[in-house]
């Protein structure tokens, strides 16, 4: 009787064992918001981008890692000279997530879907640089080239972006090529994403990828709950956090919180140059002088803006490119110095003089001037504090005015009506190509004098000719040459004061294996296919 | 009670005499930022640590409490005293008057203020001091803030109306001015004052939720509404119990308010 109970009990023991073994492992994570759209064409925010790196099947994949292009549903790819055209070369026997089989016909398919211009698709936006229609030729099953009106900087890379279409599958943007396929979807509630049978890649023993079975993405919107979901363990990972939510986690459970360094994101502060804004003609001489740009620049403590406003969890700025951006960033620059004395002597040379500690300019006029940023960001607010009394070291008097969100926009794009602002910039690509609406002067994001119809500085002219000449080069290394150079004039000129540059904070379980967090969005699930989630995880769920 | 009341009145007295005197009373400048110790413990230097940019709490409570215990009753007086005007007029008249003041009232209600006080904000020039943003803040407050408490104020001024005593009053030829100065409006005082004290908590918490939307007192002037947004984040609360002081004191003056409203109201 004994003997039996006890094979019984080892019997039972074993059965549980083998079920915890086999049991489906799900990775865990939220989502701030629903999705608005499971078009990969069609994605525009956070969560609908999540939905589509983990599910769309792409030509190149940047690797977030070595930020190199590595083969994805193409084995080969090559740009023509005069970087227009592009010929891809296709995997052979790949299948749709429900077995459409995948062919040139397909990427023929998205191309003209994403270039349609009643898409309206921000991808497509990324490939348009002049008028007329975007070609494809089928040249086989499995090699297709496809020419752009005119030439495309950096056009491989942007494939990266662009998730394949099936021109047969009746499930139509459903159907996918990613490790993971939109399996059911509670409105506002979660998503569950399962594991692609017919997904392409495989491991080095030959295992087909991805070892996790099915992602569940929760919405969650409030940051304090999500984060006490990671503590509790009902979560894996969370994908971004800040500053202070890191040095929680740190001071709790430091095994969670991930610092990978400095981010592509940067702060910056600059003054209105707009001709026409209503801001006195005055303070308009100020903001339009390199000296008294340069004079803020060095007057503001960038070291303690990183160390006070972000627990230390940023870097001194030093320019446009962040020094993750490992082949744009120009190595030469340096963060500029916290200096006041060479700051009072920048100012002096513009007939600025100190008074009873207050700033006069030469023609008699107190130096005050408001910077505006938007509330609720207690970052953004910090360092707008910060810099007030930074700037009374040199006898400036700033009034910080923080507004919301709209109004600020309205006065930054329409009116024109205020005299500095301090935003951030959330950089998601790395080639200069993404700036060029920034830095060329007659684009609108050109903030400080936005949509110049002819060049108002001469340093300016310098580098819409230095950026039209990288976006017009195919060769890497000359185009990385003049784009040091727009660094430089940058850095010289400052029409953006840069500030600091965020690191890239995220949480990770350590029951998730191969977890490598990175600087490039998705920073922490971009090798979502090699994840794996230990046993006893495994189990529990 | 009154051993209450007095006890209120004390405390009151004392916040008030050291916000008064906090320029004295302070161990630094409300604005100055000791970088090196970012929000530091309580020590004999820092009686409430430092703030997230290392500013003195203590100082800034003391500063934050003189802005707030100045502005904020200021701006409720306003309000109380157009509530009372609009409310005790409308309900001792009656009629087309009552009718017409109280569809406008509920007219002002339903307005979208918040709305509104942005629009006004993105109006404002931007090159505004931190004192004259309080003014403009509180002002707004003030101004806007009349048409609940006329509504109370009315309803009360409308049962008076028909009350013996306005009745005796009018029988023995009292009216007009007299009868409104001399009958109404004393018994409508404790309705006005209770409005009055309830406004200013009110106004408080509302100028620490306009700070978030820009509308609040600039940096890097304190106000009890900016030392309570500290209290928005629940990590650092937790770690931090010391960040509790302002809302402590904000609870005991308000308190207070409240002990010698209560008085007032209860017959000896």
């Amino acid at each position: 009787m004994k003997r039996k109970f006890f094979s019984s009990l080892l019997f039972v023991l074993l059965w549980l064992c083998s079920a915890a073994a086999q049991s489906p492992t799900q990775l865990r994570f939220c989502l701030h918001s629903e999705p608005k759209t499971f078009n990969p064409l069609l994605v525009e925010e956070d969560s609908s981008d999540t939905v589509r790196y983990l599910s769309g099947g792409v030509l190149v994949r940047l690797n977030r890692e070595t930020q190199t292009l590595e083969p994805g549903l193409a084995t080969a790819w090559k740009t023509s000279k005069d970087g227009r055209s592009i010929t891809f070369t296709l995997r052979r026997g790949i299948k749709f997530s429900d077995g459409t089989p995948f062919s040139a016909e397909d990427v023929a398919y998205t191309v003209q879907q994403m270039m349609d211009p009643n898409l309206h698709s921000a991808v497509g936006d990324t490939f348009r640089s002049g008028e007329g229609k975007t070609e494809t030729k089928i040249l086989s099953p499995n090699k297709i080239a496809i020419t752009f009106p005119a030439p495309v900087a950096g056009l491989d890379r942007l494939f990266d972006q662009v998730s394949m279409m099936s021109s047969k599958s009746p499930k139509r943007e459903m159907a996918v090529l990613g490790p993971y396929y939109v399996a059911e979807n509670k409105a506002g509630a979660y998503l569950i994403l399962q594991r692609n049978p017919n997904y392409w890649k495989h491991d080095a023993a030959g295992r087909q990828l991805p070892y996790i079975d099915s992602v569940r993405l929760d919405i969650q919107q409030n940051r304090d709950l999500e984060l006490l979901r990671l503590e509790r363990g009902e979560i894996d990972l969370v994908n971004s956090i800040d500053a202070e939510y890191y040095e929680k986690l740190k001071s709790e459970k430091p095994v969670l919180a991930h610092d990978a360094g400095p981010s592509l994101d940067s702060e910056h502060i600059w003054f209105n140059q707009v001709p026409s804004a209503p801001v006195s003609d005055y303070k308009k001489a100020w903001f339009q002088s390199t000296n008294f740009r340069r004079a803020i620049s060095e007057s503001i403590n960038r070291e303690d803006l990183a160390r006070i406003a972000f627990r230390g969890h940023a870097r001194a700025a030093v320019g446009i490119v962040s020094p993750a951006n490992q082949f744009w960033f120009n190595s030469k620059l340096q963060s500029h110095p916290f200096d006041q004395k060479s700051a009072m002597q920048r100012l002096q040379k513009d007939g600025f003089r100190l008074q009873d500690g207050v700033l006069h300019d030469s023609t008699g006029h107190e130096v005050e001037f408001s910077i505006i940023t938007n509330a609720g960001n207690k970052y953004r607010e910090r360092m707008a504090t910060m810099i007030q009394q930074d700037l009374a070291g040199v006898g400036i008097k700033v009034n910080v005015v923080t507004l919301d969100f709209p109004s600020l926009i309205e006065r930054i794009t329409r009116t024109f009506n205020y005299e500095a602002c301090l935003l951030g910039l959330v950089n998601t690509e790395l080639d200069p190509a993404s700036v060029m609406n920034v830095w060329v002067s007659s684009a609108e994001n050109h903030q400080w004098n936005p949509s110049e119809k002819i060049p108002a500085t001469a340093w300016e002219a310098e580098i819409d000719k230095l950026m039209r000449a990288q976006a017009s080069t195919l060769d890497d290394h000359k185009r990385k040459q003049y784009f040091d150079r727009v660094q430089e004039v940058a850095w010289e000129q400052e029409p953006f004061i840069y500030l600091v540059t965020k690191n890239a904070l995220s949480a990770v379980s350590p029951s998730v294996a191969n977890a490598h967090p990175v600087v490039l969005r998705p920073q922490v699930f971009w090798n979502v296919d090699e994840l794996k989630l230990t046993s006893e995880v495994a189990a529990k769920r | 009670m009154k051993r209450a009341r007095t006890g209120a009145i004390g405390f009151l007295l004392l916040v008030c005499l050291a916000s008064g005197i906090a320029g004295l009373l302070a161990p630094s400048g409300y604005a100055h930022q000791f970088r090196d110790i970012p929000d530091a413990a309580p020590s004999r230097q820092h009686w409430l640590g430092t703030d997230d940019l290392g500013r003195d709490r203590f100082s800034r409570l003391l500063y934050g409490t003189r802005v707030s215990l100045l502005v904020a009753p200021a701006a409720a007086l306003c309000s109380s005293l157009l509530a009372a005007l609009i409310g005790g007029i409308a309900g001792f008249a009656g009629g087309w008057l009552q009718r017409l003041v109280m569809a406008a009232t509920d007219l002002f209600l339903s307005l979208p203020w918040l709305f509104l006080l942005i629009t006004v904000r993105a109006l404002m020039p931007l090159n505004v001091a931190p004192l004259t943003s309080v003014v403009i803040t509180f002002g707004l407050l003030g101004l806007l803030g009349w048409a609940a408490a006329a509504r109370v104020i009315c309803a009360d001024a409308r049962s008076l109306r028909n009350a013996d005593f306005i009745l005796l009053a009018r029988a023995s030829g009292v009216s007009g001015w007299r009868l409104l100065h001399r009958h109404l409006l004393p018994n409508l005082m404790p309705v006005v004052y209770a409005q009055f004290w309830l406004s200013i908590p009110v106004f408080i918490l509302t100028e620490a939720n306009l700070g978030i939307l820009g509308l609040g007192v600039s940096e890097p002037l304190p106000s009890w509404g900016s030392l309570l947004r500290e209290l928005e984040s629940y990590s650092s609360i937790t770690a931090n119990p010391w960040q509790f002081a302002p809302l402590l004191l904000f609870i005991a003056v308000v308190s207070c308010f409240h002990l010698i409203v209560v008085d007032r109201e209860i017959p000896a």
